[in-house]
C-alpha cells in the first residue's frame, strides 16, 4: 500500500516547498509594501503607477507570470539571477515570479488595514499638533498593522498553495514529486492523500494560529 | 485630497511633492530604459517578431481564440458546477443539526487548504486509471473537476456569508408566519442573499479563469497560455510578443470580470430591494459581510486560506 514511500524524496520536496514560501513571503512583504507606500502616497504619478502595477499583476494568471520567468527572462532573455546550476536557476526565477504575484495582494492587503483607521482619528491627532511621523507611529500604523493580521495571513496561505505552480518550470517542490508518483506507482489514493496531508500541515496551523493571533490583536470598534 | 495620512497639502507640500514626482519619473525612466535595452539587446524589439499579430488574423484564428473558448468554457463549467455544491455545502454549515455542520465543515476545510494543482493532477490520474474516458478530452476534465473541489468550497463560504449578512429578523418573522427551517430558507433567506453574494461570485471567476492556465501548463489542456509555445515556434521565437499578447488578454478579460463585480457591489449597497450588505472577496481571498451604510459594523469571518490562486 505505502510501499512507494520515500521519506527522504518526501521531506526534501516539502522541503523546497517550505523554502519557496519563505522566501516569498519575506521578498513580497519588502516589495508589497513599497507598493502600498506608492498607493497611499501624496504624489499622483505614484498612486497611478501603484495602482497600475497592482491591477495588471493582479489580474495575470501565476502560471503565466513564472512560466514568463523561464520561457521569457532565461531562455530568451539570458537571465539567471547568479544562479550556479539548472536547479538553482529555476529556483530563483520562480522565487522572483511568486514575489512578483504576490506583493500585489500584500500591497492590496496592508492598503486595507490602513483604510479602516478612521479619518477623525488622524484628524485628532493633528489637531493636537502631532508632527507627520508622530501621527504616523503612533497613531495609524499601530491600529492598521492589528487589522491586517487576517488578511496577511490569508495572503500567506495563498502564497503557500502557490508555490506548486513552480513545478510548472520543474522545480523539485512537493506537486513535482506528487506527478512523478502517480505516474510512476499504482497507489493514486495512498499518495494522494499523502500530500494532501502535507499540505494540510502547512497551511492549517498558520490559518488557526493567525486567525487567533488576530482575534487577539484587532481593534474592537 | 485628505486622506487618514495627510491633510491637503499647502504650498510647502506642493513643492515637495513636485520635488518627489521629478525623482519618481527618474527612476522610471531608468528602469524602463533598462527593461528596453535588455529586450533591444536580444532582438526581442524587432518588428518581425511583433508584426504577425498587428498585420494578419492568423494568429488569432489559428491559435489564441481556439485557446481562449478553451478557457472560457472550463472556466463557465467549473462555475456552474460548483455553485450548487457550494450552496449546498455552505447551507449544510448553517444547519442546526451538529453533525451535518461538522460534517460539511470538514470537507469545505479540507478542499480549501489543497492546491488547486494536486486535485487536478489527481483528478487527471483518476479519470486516466479509473475511467475510459479518451486521452483527448481528460484535460479538459481534470481541469474543471480540480477547479470544481476548490472553488465549490470557497462558494460554500461565501454563500454561509451572504446568509449570515441578513438581519435577524428575517428569520425571526419568518419564524413567526410559521415557515418550517425548510421554507425559511428557499423563500426567505436565500433569495434575498443571493443579491449580496453575487460581487463575490463574479470575483471568484477571476480565480477560475486564472487557475485554468494550472491546466495548460501542467496537463497539457490546450488553453490560452498553452497557445505560447506553437506561436513563438511558428513566428521565429517570439517568445516575449507572444507572452505579451496572451498576458493582455488575460487582464482584459480579468479587469472586465473585476469591474463588473465593482459595479455589482456598487448598484447593490444603493437598491432599495435588498439589506444593502454586500459580502466583499477581501484582498488574499478573505471574506467579510460589509453592512450597509450606518448599519452597524462590519463583520470580519475568519477564515482559513485564501484564494488567489494560481
Amino acid at each position: 500500500m505505502f510501499d512507494f514511500l520515500d521519506m527522504d524524496a518526501l521531506l526534501g520536496a516539502f522541503w523546497v516547498t517550505v523554502k519557496l514560501t519563505v522566501y516569498s513571503a519575506i521578498g513580497s512583504l519588502i516589495w508589497g509594501t513599497l507598493l502600498a507606500g506608492m498607493r497611499v502616497s501624496p504624489v499622483p504619478l505614484m498612486r497611478v503607477v501603484g495602482t497600475a502595477y497592482v491591477n495588471v499583476v493582479r489580474n495575470i494568471p501565476l502560471t503565466v507570470v513564472i512560466l514568463f520567468t523561464s520561457l521569457g527572462l532565461y531562455s530568451t532573455l539570458g537571465v539567471a539571477l547568479g544562479g550556479a546550476d539548472f536547479e538553482a536557476i529555476n529556483f530563483r526565477l520562480a522565487v522572483l515570479g511568486l514575489i512578483a504575484y504576490t506583493a500585489a495582494f500584500v500591497c492590496e492587503a496592508l492598503r486595507s488595514g490602513i483604510n479602516t483607521v478612521p479619518v477623525g482619528q488622524a484628524e485628532a491627532a493633528r489637531a493636537l499638533g502631532l508632527s507627520f511621523g508622530q501621527v504616523l507611529t503612533l497613531i495609524v500604523l499601530p491600529q492598521a498593522f492589528r487589522s491586517v493580521v487576517n488578511p496577511l495571513a490569508n495572503v500567506l496561505i495563498a502564497l503557500t498553495k502557490n508555490t506548486t505552480v513552480a513545478s510548472v518550470i520543474g522545480v523539485a517542490e512537493a506537486a513535482y514529486l506528487m506527478k512523478g508518483w502517480i505516474e510512476t506507482y499504482a497507489a493514486l489514493i495512498p499518495i494522494a492523500a499523502v500530500f494532501a496531508f502535507g499540505f494540510i500541515c502547512l497551511t492549517l496551523p498558520t490559518g488557526l494560529v493567525l486567525g487567533w493571533v488576530s482575534r487577539k490583536v484587532a481593534v474592537k470598534r | 485630497m485628505t486622506s487618514v495620512l495627510y491633510d491637503a497639502p499647502g504650498a510647502r507640500a506642493k513643492v515637495r511633492n513636485v520635488g518627489y514626482t521629478v525623482l519618481f519619473v527618474a527612476v522610471l525612466a531608468l528602469v524602463a530604459w533598462w527593461v528596453y535595452d535588455g529586450l533591444n539587446s536580444k532582438g526581442q524589439l524587432d518588428w518581425a517578431k511583433w508584426e504577425p499579430f498587428f498585420t494578419s488574423s492568423q494568429p488569432y484564428t489559428a491559435y489564441l481564440w481556439p485557446g481562449l473558448q478553451n478557457t472560457l468554457i472550463a472556466a463557465t463549467l467549473s462555475l456552474v458546477i460548483a455553485l450548487p455544491l457550494g450552496a449546498v455545502f455552505g447551507i449544510a454549515r448553517l444547519s442546526d443539526h451538529r453533525w451535518v455542520r461538522a460534517v460539511a465543515g470538514t470537507v469545505v476545510e479540507f478542499f480549501r487548504a489543497i492546491p488547486v494543482l494536486i486535485l487536478m493532477l489527481f483528478a487527471n490520474q483518476a479519470y486516466s486509471d479509473f475511467t475510459d474516458i479518451s486521452s483527448d478530452v481528460r484535460p479538459l476534465y481534470a481541469v474543471v473537476t480540480g477547479l470544481v473541489l476548490y472553488n465549490a468550497s470557497v462558494l460554500a463560504e461565501i454563500v454561509r456569508a451572504g446568509i449570515q449578512s441578513l438581519p435577524r429578523g428575517q428569520t425571526d418573522a419568518a419564524k413567526a408566519i410559521g415557515m418550517r427551517k425548510g421554507q425559511t430558507m428557499r423563500y426567505v433567506l436565500l433569495p434575498q442573499s443571493v443579491t449580496a453574494m453575487l460581487p463575490a461570485i463574479v470575483s471568484q471567476m477571476v480565480v477560475i479563469v486564472k487557475d485554468t492556465a494550472l491546466g495548460g501548463a501542467m496537463l497539457s489542456f490546450s488553453e490560452l497560455l498553452s497557445s505560447v509555445r506553437p506561436m513563438s515556434a511558428n513566428y521565429g521565437a517570439n517568445t516575449i510578443a507572444s507572452f505579451t499578447v496572451v498576458a493582455v488578454i488575460f487582464v482584459a478579460l480579468n479587469f472586465a470580470l473585476t469591474s463588473a463585480a465593482g459595479w455589482l457591489e456598487r448598484k447593490l449597497r444603493r437598491g432599495k430591494k435588498s439589506t444593502g450588505a454586500v459580502v466583499h472577496a477581501g484582498p488574499g481571498g478573505g471574506l467579510e459581510a460589509v453592512k450597509a451604510p450606518g448599519g452597524g459594523v462590519s463583520t470580519r469571518g475568519d477564515f482559513t486560506s485564501g484564494a488567489g490562486g494560481g
